[in-house]
């Protein structure tokens, strides 16, 4: 038995007897390009695309410049599986199990993670390499090229999937029910009322086929998928394996600040109370610990972006304070960072955190704007709504096969970035093989449509 | 139950990030195709040694779209540390980086270079404008003695001991004898080699520049792209080229490369005295009998009136010696022209007679593979 795992088997034991409640975690010593690999994909292994590419060098720029060290990636689900880097000293990968923990313990417990644990089973990793080898697959059937503009699409859309909907969703019903047009104006009152032979009652048609789609469709890759006028099946295979990594990928988006700041409060709490290890490991740990729950980099005064790990350990700290453990786990499992953003970031925590608003422009430079609460609270969450991504949707399609998509700039409070869409609907083109058109709103607020 | 796996390398087999790099770069490399011309006449490329020559691109990286708000005019962020309402954290212009930093989408710009193979450009365009491959003259006359293998020996130079062939004679021997001894001078054999005439593959390429007074700057950069191209298109198919370079106005000179797209010279446009310094370069230096010749020769058209018989004859001779010789035609719409030009006419009347010459106008970028297309289809065709 390894040094790291007599302590993690320590740490486990403690962790259980605290009351911790996770699936099986499977950690793996890997080296420090998968790793890197692993960030830039968000799994082990993933389909092939050329943006991956480019996101890999800008993570490898980084991390030559010692900006960006990935200590653990740890994917959910039954076993949860782990990757620790070997460039870790012990020390370090002491830390970060007991860190893996609390996230294993959190998606076990919170809902948001359990529902889509249900949904899609708890081995996203296997599911992911199967795609990407059915994807390998349609390379060699029919072609990078072909494949790569199916990618092109899916991946552009990757966020525009309905996350409170069902991995498996039924499609529209086919028919409604012809709704009774029956105008009650005081015409037809006298006229029915007139005497003589009553009318002939209207023929009922019953039934008439829905509209597609029958309502705004925010889930794109799923109607795309389903609705798309001659998508081949292996485009369909890739359009729906983009959304299921999307909907597995959720959870964690939008449960960053509680999830970071669970699994920190937990590793700095095992680590505290795990007396077997040695005195310098444990300084050595907690000295790590310091350096990625803090609010600043280290010599600086401010921060324009603020580090999910140092405010979810310390909204967390503060809440099992005052209101104990047993409401801690209640809040862990109702909450997602939206709820607990808004019921947990109090005034005083606020303060106390040194929270403000801040605004950056070209001309007038970057200016602390104020430190209201529920504007700290909606800057810090604005980047979550929706995904991330505009509020976009299929309205309509149209009798030529054209679709037509909708930008709800009115909830977004602007148009969208007209180049980058206009792109997008090249990509979506190809796959609808129709012509798309998408309507928003330009810089002045004046309705815009765009075509492909 | 925790587990620490340690092995398992399967992920150290190849690396998808690199795999998906590269994919963007050749992405990246056919965007750039595009833009070829422009980024190739910059450069003094035409002479030199041919192999393994390259230019360096500057390129941005490929964007990924995807729906995005357009850009407020401020952006607003959640901060934390000191600072009151009003403060002023950085200060504007300079520092509009800070607040793509905050958005933490945007990557810092990172500009990377594409080194491109010539060779791989130059196959690129011929696959794309479908240009057939010349083929050297048939002639009898062309073929240049070599030294070819044929045969084995038992006598030989060392140097040619064929050793495979050496063992299987030892073999066959040892076979049917008793007793037998390793290796004999009688099992060795040695490779023969044969004098025999080979199609020559040598090319000249003579380029010949109208450098007039009415030649502008911007016509000398389309001849010296087509020039380029044209020198390119001959080098995929012969092994040795070599080329020259002859500039005139009312008398011709030799130049390098260097300073053949300087020169300029005020006067008059004498063509005759070009075509006729290259028929002399052909036949001190370059015999027809040995080498493929090409002529290609850029002009405005507008050659003196009393030199028209002699530009036509000398074109004649000249014609009748080389594999091919395109004439283009440079000016733009500004000296649109109702009427042929002289040195039109006298192309088009060889061409008709049969000669293996080719005129195309030439006054826009487009114009040059308009011109390659041109010349490289009927020079393959004589």
């Amino acid at each position: 038995m390894s040094e790291l795992e007599q302590y993690a088997a320590g740490i486990e034991e403690l962790a259980k007897r605290l009351g911790l409640d996770y699936y099986n975690v499977d950690f793996e010593i890997a080296p420090a390009s998968l790793m890197t690999e692993i960030a830039v994909y968000g799994l082990p292994i993933r389909m092939p695309h050329w943006s991956f590419g480019v996101r890999y060098i800008h993570q490898l720029v980084r991390q030559s410049m010692g900006h960006s060290k990935i200590f653990e990636v740890m994917f959910p689900g039954d076993p949860c599986r782990a990757f620790l880097m070997d460039g870790n000293s012990i020390a370090e990968n002491t830390l970060v199990t007991a860190h893996v923990l609390g996230h294993a313990d959190f998606s076990k417990g919170n809902e948001l993670f359990a529902r889509f644990h249900e949904m899609a089973g708890g081995n996203i990793v296997e599911h992911a390499a199967a795609h990407a080898q059915r994807i390998q697959q349609a390379i060699d059937a029919v072609g990078l090229e072909k494949v790569e503009a199916v990618l092109d699409a899916a991946l552009a859309l990757e966020s525009h999937v309905d996350v409170d909907g069902d991995l498996h969703r039924a499609p529209y019903p086919e028919f409604v029910p012809e709704k009774a047009t029956v105008t009650q104006t005081a015409f037809h009152r006298r006229f029915r009322d007139l005497p003589g032979e009553a009318e002939p009652a209207a023929p009922d048609v019953g039934r008439i086929r829905a509209a597609v789609p029958p309502h705004p469709e925010f889930d794109l890759l799923w109607f795309i998928a389903h609705y798309a006028p001659e998508l081949e099946q292996w485009e369909r295979d890739i359009f729906l394996a983009v959304r299921a990594e999307s909907l597995y990928f959720y959870p964690v988006f939008a449960c960053q600040i509680m999830n970071e700041g669970w699994a920190s409060y937990w590793h700095a709490r095992l680590l505290r109370e795990a007396e077997f290890l040695p005195q310098p490991l444990y300084l050595a740990a907690i000295k790590a610990h310091s350096d990625v729950v803090r609010p600043y980099a280290a010599g600086q005064e401010t921060a324009l972006a603020i580090n999910p790990y140092h405010l979810g350990f310390t909204l967390w700290e503060h809440l099992i304070e005052r209101h104990g453990m047993p409401r801690a786990r209640e809040v862990m499992r109702d909450e997602d960072d939206f709820g607990f953003i808004r019921n947990f970031l109090d005034r005083e925590l606020a303060e106390k955190l040194d929270l403000f608003v801040y605004e950056a422009s070209a001309a007038d430079g970057i200016k602390v704007v104020n430190r209201d609460l529920n504007a700290i609270r909606e800057a810090i969450l604005s980047p979550k709504f929706n995904y991330g991504a505009p509020r976009v949707a299929a309205t309509d399609v149209n009798t030529d096969g054209s679709l037509v998509l909708a930008h709800e700039h009115a909830t977004d409070g602007r148009g969208l970035d007209l180049g980058r869409a206009k792109r997008v609907l090249e990509y979506t083109r190809r796959v609808w093989r129709r012509p798309v058109r998408l309507l928003t709103v330009n810089d002045r607020g004046e309705p815009v449509e765009l075509t492909a | 139950m925790i587990r620490i796996a340690a092995e398992a390398p399967w992920y150290e087999l190849f690396s998808r990030g690199a795999r998906d790099w590269l994919r963007h770069n050749q992405k990246v490399r056919e965007a750039v195709r595009d833009t070829l011309p422009e980024i190739l006449s910059g450069e003094d490329l035409m002479t030199g040694p041919s192999g393994n020559r390259s230019v360096l691109v500057p390129v941005k990286f490929l964007e990924h779209s995807r729906f995005r708000l357009a850009d407020p005019s401020a952006q607003q962020g959640a901060g934390q540390g000191r600072g009151q309402p009003g403060d002023v954290l950085a200060p504007g212009r300079e520092s509009g980086d800070a607040g793509a930093q905050s958005g933490g989408t945007e990557n810092g710009e990172i500009r990377f270079v594409v080194e491109m193979k010539l060779d791989e450009i130059i196959d690129w365009i011929w696959e794309e404008l479908k240009l057939p491959e010349l083929k050297p003259k048939r002639a009898s006359t062309m073929d240049e003695p070599d030294y070819v293998r044929e045969g084995w020996d038992k006598r030989g130079a060392r140097s040619r001991l064929d050793r495979r062939r050496t063992m299987k004679e030892a073999v066959k021997r040892r076979a049917i004898q008793e007793n037998p001894v390793a290796i004999v001078n009688d099992d060795l054999r040695f490779r023969q080699l044969v004098k025999r005439a080979t199609p020559s593959t040598n090319a000249a390429v003579i380029f010949a520049l109208d450098v007039s007074g009415s030649m502008d700057e911007a016509q000398r950069k389309l001849a010296k792209q087509f020039f380029f191209f044209a020198l390119q298109g001959i080098r995929r198919q012969y092994a040795k080229v070599e080329t020259v370079f002859l500039a005139h106005a009312a008398q011709a000179w030799e130049f390098d490369e260097s300073q053949f797209f300087q020169a300029s010279s005020s006067g008059g446009t004498v063509s005759s005295c070009a075509f006729r310094l290259a028929l002399d370069v052909i036949q001190k230096r370059y015999d027809p009998g040995r080498y493929n010749v090409y002529f290609f020769y850029a002009s405005d058209g507008e050659n003196a009136a009393e030199d028209r018989e002699p530009a036509t004859a000398a074109l004649k001779s000249l014609a009748g010696l080389a594999n091919y010789s395109g004439y283009v035609e440079t000016g733009g719409i500004a000296t649109f022209r109702p009427r042929e030009t002289q040195l039109a006419e006298v192309f088009n009347e060889l061409k008709r007679a049969g000669l293996p010459v080719g005129m195309s106008p030439l006054s826009s970028q487009e114009d040059v593979w308009r011109a390659i297309r041109e010349f490289f289809q009927q020079a393959e065709s004589p």
